[in-house]
């Protein structure tokens, strides 16, 4: 407790003056170019001055400290048992926690809580939606029991010299109690999240084929979408091929699958109401994540392996604005997974419409493989042919 | 056996006593200790270093994600051309978020816990000279000394600090196209996480084979305190689980370096097309999970063992359900190898095996929730103390509960859906592992350092430092759950891009400030810490009249632990309070015959002998209430 050593005032300022100086040196050194010079301008003098606000709180805490000290030496020096009781003032600090913390949730479920993301747009969201709602109940209540028994048990049996604590080792029944009654829970839980699990994810052929199909491949720092055309089926990929065509194939497209002629290239996802829509995922360079929040969806993108998701959108973009009451209000496809400096910024436009809009918007859509894509292709199958010629040739 | 062989040894180490004092040099006390005492120590304050680094780290991406918009020259100043016109670069920022985990859960959370406590407390609480091999327990010590200067020195490279996350998920990892921190600061990463797991498994192989072979007479593993438990159960999940890392780091140098393909397959990066294929991604994050889902419990369980003891001795009262909280341990050791799956839910596993990766989480909850409910039962109608220690016990508890239960959400694997990767995960494992297990190290560090240094840290600055830290992680990762149920995914540089995000930048203002007071709340902990270990007050041999056997060591350490014989230990660790006996605790070395008016009859364990003694001491003394069993 001898805290008086270290408060010398002179030790201090002498060492504030040695930080303060070899910071303005370090500054001086990095803004070594003249244009640099009035940027870093300034900079010691900030830092010392935070520093100085710092040590000043500090001081203040060790005056306090002291004055404390003083207090209960001359309670000691008096002949009183004990000058202040921590243990009593820590008792109350933790009420005190309990009522500020209890409140500071409330106000956190309604204030930020209405911040959240609005209900789900799509079939499977709603389960998921009220899965979590039970949840939300359910932890609630169990955070704020515990919470409850936890500070008010510190503060109701804190130390006192008159009492002995009551010797109590192991009760088999209340185990038992809060053994089963989680597990029961959790059991309940369980059930729920893995049935609508299932659901979700465990979709029938039939009910995957009928779906419109769109194929979205995510690189660094983008997104490249398509959608299944006519035949509604998205035609073959290969990874080696990207670049190819004189560098028009940035995806990759096999041309030799005819049905890659009707895809369509499209510049924002526009997904009709109420019809289901399978995603296939892919990724050319790292993993990403294609997140769509409001309609719950998620979804890693993987390089060299197809994944999946299919799900139905229930709200339109315009019934979304009426009734989040934000007429900026847009759908979000995010990339969720770490993939590098631009994570953060990989945007793609996103819209629910109705199928009639939907059918006029398709109608726009140019096929993802160009005229120009045609040409070079079959250029590039003449020389295969001449070249498959020569080998022959060669062969022999 | 065991037991013989060391009292043979502990004789002659007893008489060599004197010479052995002479030999000690400077570097054979400090440097090249082999002394567990002083290990721990070494490992206590590389792990405070370490710690106090990977807060400043982050605090800096904090202020970044507080004010994306505002320039900072002082980071110009200090990071150079990582900070160019006083903001971060991007790149740079991903890469102190890794560093910042990787050292957080490693070095901090596993070597300074789990090294510094198992360390100390193994030998002292089991009645033991040293370590089973104080020799490898050196080497622990220094390969995790080498991996931490190789891990801080990525930040003086040309190109940047891993910069993949602290899972480095390949590809992003393995392509150094990909982003500079995937460069020479990734190779350095994975060198240096390589010596970390051998220093992890040699002080865990170590600590398992103390446990196993090295306790004093009496002490059985029923009468073992529960921080021995707890220390000698991750052990073992760490000597199961570390290995898998190494694999999979070994592999992930493979793709790196010599062009295999493991984790790679059909990439073009930068125009370029690699010739890797048939690899899988998903292979890193199964190899890497099986690790790391046990990391998390080899972070939690050593900070759950310390509070058990702590909450024990403050509350005056035996910890409630010792036996159910020694399998709950074991409960929690078994399940966590087979959940990993859970943070693959969407990373394009099968969805069946989510399915079943979401029942074995769900499973681990229970015997997580037994323990806290234990805890609660403890403090019931106790005679509570609030050290320091006590209060951060507390606040561990506080925190298990709040993290525990957000955990609820995440191992539900439709749930999941919508809050994989996003801020709400971040606010869970940053409350249950990150804060209760820091909990947990802080609280055993205010109950230990008398043993540790023979002197006392100053309570009310203790006091002072639990408050602040208290009240500032909440504030800090309570708001980030609702930023996550906002779909807010984690690891974003700026909040700027997306206007859908722009209500959050407040929030964040006001996280970052909670996060400084957080940061600034621990140079209360760090001044009372070192100036403590020369001018606090003296420790007397037993300040917290605790039972175990570490108290029994005189304060002055000396190399062997006990001057003359190791104790022997007679009961369980946890006679708190005892009705019948006249002060509120019995030492594990105090034998029955001497407490005969508080003895229970299942003290005895059915020896009958014993019940017949005191039955007739019983009914001399008229003393009948006590035999009967409490309930």
């Amino acid at each position: 407790m001898d805290i008086k050593k270290y408060f010398k005032p002179k030790l201090l300022l002498s060492f504030l003056m040695i930080l303060g100086l070899s910071l303005q040196q370090a500054t001086a050194q990095v803004a070594g170019a003249a244009v640099v010079v009035d940027k870093n301008e300034g900079l010691g003098k900030m830092v010392g001055y935070y520093l100085l606000l710092f040590l000043l709180a500090c001081v203040f805490i060790g005056i306090i400290g002291k004055v404390l000290q003083v207090y209960e030496l001359t309670r000691k020096i008096q002949g009183k048992k004990e000058g202040i009781s921590w243990d009593k003032v820590n008792g109350i600090i933790f009420v005190i926690a309990l009522i500020a913390g209890l409140y500071g949730s409330y106000w956190s479920y309604t204030v930020q809580g209405a911040q959240i993301l609005p209900d789900a747009a799509s079939e499977h969201g709603e389960k998921i939606d009220s899965m979590f709602n039970i949840t939300l109940i359910i932890t609630t209540i169990v955070f704020v029991i515990t919470h409850i028994l936890l500070f008010v048990f510190a503060y109701k049996y804190k130390h006192s010299t008159k009492k002995k604590a009551y010797y109590l080792a192991h009760n088999n029944t209340l185990e038992k109690y809060w053994t089963v009654i989680p597990a029961i829970a959790l059991t309940i839980l369980v059930l729920m999240g893995f049935f609508t699990w299932r659901g979700i994810t465990n979709i029938s052929k039939g009910d995957m084929q009928s779906a419109i199909q769109v194929d979205v491949t995510a690189h660094q720092f983008a997104w490249d979408v398509r959608y299944g055309g006519k035949d509604n089926q998205n035609g073959k990929k290969n990874y080696k091929l990207i670049g190819s065509l004189n560098g028009l194939n940035n995806l990759g497209l096999d041309l030799a699958d005819s049905k890659n002629y009707d895809d369509l290239k499209v510049t924002e996802i526009v997904l009709p109401v109420n019809k289901s829509v399978r995603f296939t995922l892919g990724s050319q360079d790292v993993l990403h994540s294609f997140y769509m929040p409001h309609f719950r969806v998620q979804m890693n993108c993987v390089p060299g392996m197809a994944t999946y998701f299919q799900f139905t959108p229930k709200i339109t973009t315009a019934e979304m604005r009426e009734k989040t009451n934000d007429p900026k209000f847009s759908y979000q496809l995010y990339c969720a997974k770490i993939c590098g400096g631009s994570h953060y910024n990989m945007k793609f436009a996103v819209r629910v419409v109705s199928e009639k809009e939907y059918a006029a918007w398709l109608k726009e859509q140019k096929p993802i493989v160009t005229e120009e894509m045609k040409k070079e292709y079959q250029v590039a199958m003449k020389q295969d042919i001449k070249s498959e010629n020569n080998k022959i040739a060669l062969n022999n | 056996m065991s037991t013989i062989a060391i009292h043979n040894q502990a004789a002659s180490h007893h008489d060599d006593h004197a010479h052995a004092h002479h030999k000690e040099t400077f570097l054979t006390k400090y440097v090249f200790s082999q002394d567990h005492k002083m290990i721990a120590k070494q490992f206590l304050i590389t792990g405070i270093i370490m710690g106090v680094i990977a807060m400043g780290i982050s605090i800096l991406f904090r202020i970044q994600l507080a004010y994306p918009d505002e320039s900072f020259p002082l980071l110009e100043v200090l990071l150079g051309k990582f900070a160019p016109e006083g903001r971060l670069d991007s790149n740079f920022y991903l890469s102190l978020v890794t560093i910042h985990g990787t050292i957080m859960v490693f070095f901090v959370l596993t070597a300074g816990l789990s090294g510094t406590f198992s360390n100390l407390l193994i030998p002292l609480q089991l009645g033991a000279r040293d370590m089973a091999s104080p020799f490898m327990n050196m080497l622990s010590y220094w390969f995790f000394f080498i991996a931490s200067v190789i891990m801080l020195s990525t930040f003086f490279i040309e190109t940047q600090p891993a910069g993949a996350g602290w899972t480095i998920y390949p590809p992003l990892s393995a392509l150094p196209q990909a982003m500079p921190g995937s460069g020479l600061g990734m190779t350095m990463w994975l060198i240096s996480m390589v010596l970390f797991v051998a220093s992890s498994l040699m002080g865990g192989i170590n600590y398992v084979s103390t446990v196993l072979n090295m306790r004093t007479k009496g002490m059985d593993l029923w009468k073992m305190p529960l921080t021995i438990w707890a220390f000698f159960l991750t052990a073992i999940v760490g000597i199961l689980s570390f290995p898998v890392l190494v694999a999979a780091v070994v592999l992930l140098i493979f793709d790196r370096s010599f062009g295999t393909s493991f984790y790679l397959s059909d990439i073009v990066i930068q125009g370029q097309v690699l010739p890797n294929e048939g690899g899988s991604p998903v292979l890193w994050q199964h190899l890497f999970w099986f690790l790391g889902h046990p990391e998390v419990y080899i972070v939690l369980m050593p900070a759950l063992g310390i509070t058990s003891e702590v909450i024990a001795t403050n509350s005056r009262k035996p910890i409630f359900g010792y036996h159910a909280m020694v399998y709950s341990l074991i409960g929690i050791t078994v399940l966590s190898f087979i959940v990993w799956g859970h943070h693959m839910f969407v990373t394009g596993m099968n969805p069946f095996l989510g399915g079943v990766f979401m029942i074995t989480t769900l499973i681990i909850a229970v015997p997580s929730a037994v323990k806290t409910f234990n805890y609660l039962a403890t403090l019931w109608r106790g005679n509570i103390r609030f050290t320091p220690a006590m209060l951060f016990a507390i606040g561990l508890v506080s925190f298990f509960i709040s993290g525990g239960l957000t955990g609820i959400f995440l191992g539900n694997a439709a749930l999941d859906i919508n809050l994989h990767d996003t801020y709400f995960v971040v606010a869970h494992f940053h409350l249950v592992m990150g804060s209760a297990a820091i909990f947990g190290m802080l609280s055993g560090i205010y109950h230990w350092f008398p043993k540790m240094f023979g002197r006392m840290m100053n309570a009310k600055l203790g006091y002072l430092h639990f408050w602040l830290t208290f009240i500032s992680a909440y504030l800090v990762f309570f708001p980030m759950h609702f930023m996550g149920l906002d779909g807010v995914p984690r690891r974003y540089y700026a909040f700027t891009e997306f206007e859908s995000m722009a209500e959050w930048l407040s929030v964040n203002k006001f996280i970052t400030w909670a996060a400084i007071l957080g940061a600034v709340a621990q140079v209360a902990f760090l001044y009372n810490f070192f100036y403590s270990i020369f001018f606090g007050k003296k420790a007397t041999q037993n300040p917290w009249e605790s039972t175990t056997l570490e108290w029994t060591t005189p304060v002055e350490h000396l190399h062997g632990n006990w001057p003359g014989e190791i104790p022997t230990v007679y009961r369980w660790p946890y006679d708190y309070s005892k009705p019948g006996h006249e002060t509120d605790f019995i030492m594990q070395t105090t034998p029955h015959s001497q407490t005969m008016s508080s003895n229970l009859a299942h003290d005895f364990e059915g020896n009958e002998e014993a019940e017949r003694i005191q039955g007739q001491w019983d009914t001399e003394h008229k003393n009948i209430n006590n035999t009967e069993e409490v309930k």
